[in-house]
């Protein structure tokens, strides 16, 4: 992610080798792109990687199933099979019905799903994206966004994607690389980015970032309170068993809603505030972190980054 | 003090050296240019004949029907009246003459203004070549042509669709240089990216969307060709061109625009049924 000039197009397309870089080396799958011969370029671009583009580059005189079945075109696949996968690529991206009519007749969305599509279908280990929904409307665009991540959730993919929305990239991005002037300044997830900043220009970048999209829950839990009134029981593994409430009731650890650690706090605020106790924050094994009251919440918010 | 390069009536040293150049060629060139002048002429009787076979109102119902499907229905009538009207001046021959005359050297233009085009395209160091030679073809005064021409194939229907050819192949060698160099960047970029080669670039991508500026280009050359008929019959092309050189020699105002007005209706359809026949039917729903 960066601003406009900072060289991340650049970036991206030395990594399928439209643009030769001057000086250094790229290495894809352990290969340096610079020792591969023309051809071999070729076939490595056929087979592992495949690219979406901000236009949209789709070919005006081929309808949405042929677009889409380009990549496959090219690779030598055989017409039955090719129409097949640009079919289910299309079904994926929820174009099945389109199959026969051409770019021109879709909306911006629709066109970068035939995109998305005609890269799916080859079915690439890496995908590279070039600002690829910064052309969509607000709306269409977080619905690409959502996409995107369901698709990764089914199958993970090495995904590069070019950005200057830092939301984008937030929401995106497992990890950011931060770029200006050609210089990567920073790279890591959200949370580091945020947290400890490289330099000023990072920090500047995330002056405006809300906090309680990127934070994990972890970094504003306090300690459970141990009064007469309400109790946190843990195990002497500090595992959390449940809780005696004011009413002197006990609720067992299954029947109480609890938070896990890594959940960020803007998704943590309807079950904080559907509580009537401070909801606790588990790990992975069920150990017990510490509890964020409704009150802590509200501070954490109010004041930018809570940490 | 200028020094006179050519005395008027007469060619001077420039032009004493192209004589040189054409008479070398008479000498040396014998054997590649009555190679030519068969092969042209083959094309030029095939035309003719083919054209010739169909009765006048099968050919200007079959014209009518193409018009029809893929222009429209006021075309198709124009179309029908139109050959009739050629039909009853008595100028069916010739004008069937013009056509094949017309057809052959555009063909023949496209043979080789197509290539030309395509590898302009694709190469900067062949363009810078070609291009003073197509400003050359299309500036010079088209008479200019008929000299050489007659002194290399004598005169009839071969130096007539040498001269057109040359005459009319231009605009579609430029039109296709054009239309290959104006595919959008990243279309080019697209398709590299997804592993193209250099062949596949050429035939998935760069003539696809170059095909509607091409065959404008194709559109003008024919218009073009057609336009040079008049010259040619000079040499004896023979066909209208000829009713309308009879016209100018005899000061005959009427047989000279019944030779025209033939003409334009010849090229009216030819314009119209190229532009049609482009236009793909997918391409006009899109």
């Amino acid at each position: 992610m960066g601003l406009s000039g900072s060289g991340k197009s650049t970036l991206l397309r030395m990594i399928n080798g439209l643009i030769r870089p001057s000086s250094g080396a790229v290495l894809v799958q352990e290969k340096s792109l610079l020792q591969l011969s023309a051809r071999e370029l070729q076939q490595l671009r056929r087979s592992s990687m495949a690219m979406v583009f901000q236009s949209f580059a789709l070919l005006p005189n081929r309808t949405v199933l042929d677009n889409a079945a380009f990549g496959l075109e090219v690779a030598g696949i055989p017409r039955r099979e090719r129409d097949a996968r640009a079919r289910r690529a299309l079904e994926r991206v929820g174009l099945g019905d389109q199959l026969q009519r051409w770019p021109q007749q879709l909306s911006g969305g629709m066109q970068q799903r035939v995109g998305l599509a005609r890269a799916l279908a080859l079915d690439p280990p890496i995908l590279l994206m070039d600002e690829a929904f910064s052309a969509l409307d607000p709306l269409i665009r977080t619905d690409m966004q959502t996409l995107l991540l369901e698709l990764q959730a089914e199958q993970r993919r090495t995904i590069v994607f070019i950005s200057h929305d830092l939301d984008e990239a937030i929401r995106l991005g497992d990890r950011i690389a931060l770029m200006k002037d050609g210089q990567l300044l920073q790279c890591g997830t959200a949370q580091e980015l945020l947290q400890h900043p490289a330099n000023d220009q990072v920090r500047q970048f995330f002056q405006d970032v809300d906090a309680a999209a990127v934070l994990p829950v972890e970094l504003i839990a306090e300690a459970a309170p141990q009064s007469e009134t309400l109790n946190y029981l843990v195990d002497e593994q500090r595992r959390f068993r449940g809780l005696n409430t004011a009413e002197g009731a006990w609720i067992p650890a299954a029947e109480v809603p609890h938070l896990l650690a890594g959940t960020l706090i803007r998704e943590a605020i309807d079950r904080v505030a559907g509580n009537p106790f401070p909801t606790p924050v588990l790990d992975e094994h069920h150990h017990l972190i510490g509890v964020i009251s409704p009150r802590r919440l509200l501070h954490s918010l109010g004041e930018g980054c809570p940490c | 003090m200028l020094i006179p390069l050519a005395v008027v009536n007469q060619a001077g040293p420039l032009g004493l050296a192209v004589d040189a150049v054409v008479e070398w060629l008479l000498v040396h060139g014998q054997g590649f240019f009555s190679l030519i002048q068969m092969v042209v002429e083959a094309l030029a009787t095939l035309f003719e004949q083919v054209l010739s076979w169909p009765p006048a109102w099968l050919f200007a119902l079959v014209v009518a029907l193409i018009g029809w499907r893929r222009v429209n229905g006021g075309f198709s009538l124009f179309a029908l009246l139109g050959l009739n009207l050629v039909l009853a001046l008595g100028l069916w021959q010739p004008m069937i003459a013009t056509l094949a005359l017309v057809l052959a050297a555009a063909l023949l233009a496209l043979v080789i203004g197509l290539p030309l085009g395509i590898l302009s395209a694709r190469s900067p160091m062949v363009w810078t070549l070609v291009r003073p030679g197509l400003d050359l073809m299309q500036t010079m005064p088209a008479f200019v042509y008929l000299i050489p021409a007659v002194m290399l194939f004598s005169t009839g229907a071969v130096p007539s669709i040498i001269a057109t050819l040359i005459f009319a192949m231009p605009p579609v060698v430029r039109l296709t240089h054009l239309g290959i160099t104006q595919v959008p960047g990243d279309l080019i970029e697209a398709a590299h990216s997804f592993g193209c080669s250099e062949r596949q670039m050429l035939w998935l991508v760069q003539l696809p969307n170059a095909l509607p500026t091409v065959m404008t280009g194709v559109n003008q050359t024919i218009m073009l060709a057609l336009s040079m008929v008049v010259i040619a019959s000079m040499i004896g092309g023979g066909g209208l061109g000829d009713v309308v050189l009879r016209g100018i020699q005899q000061l005959d105002v009427g047989l000279g625009f019944e030779g025209g007005i033939a003409v334009v209706i010849l090229a009216v359809i030819l314009d119209r049924l190229t532009q049609g026949l482009s236009n793909s039917p997918q391409r006009k729903r899109a």
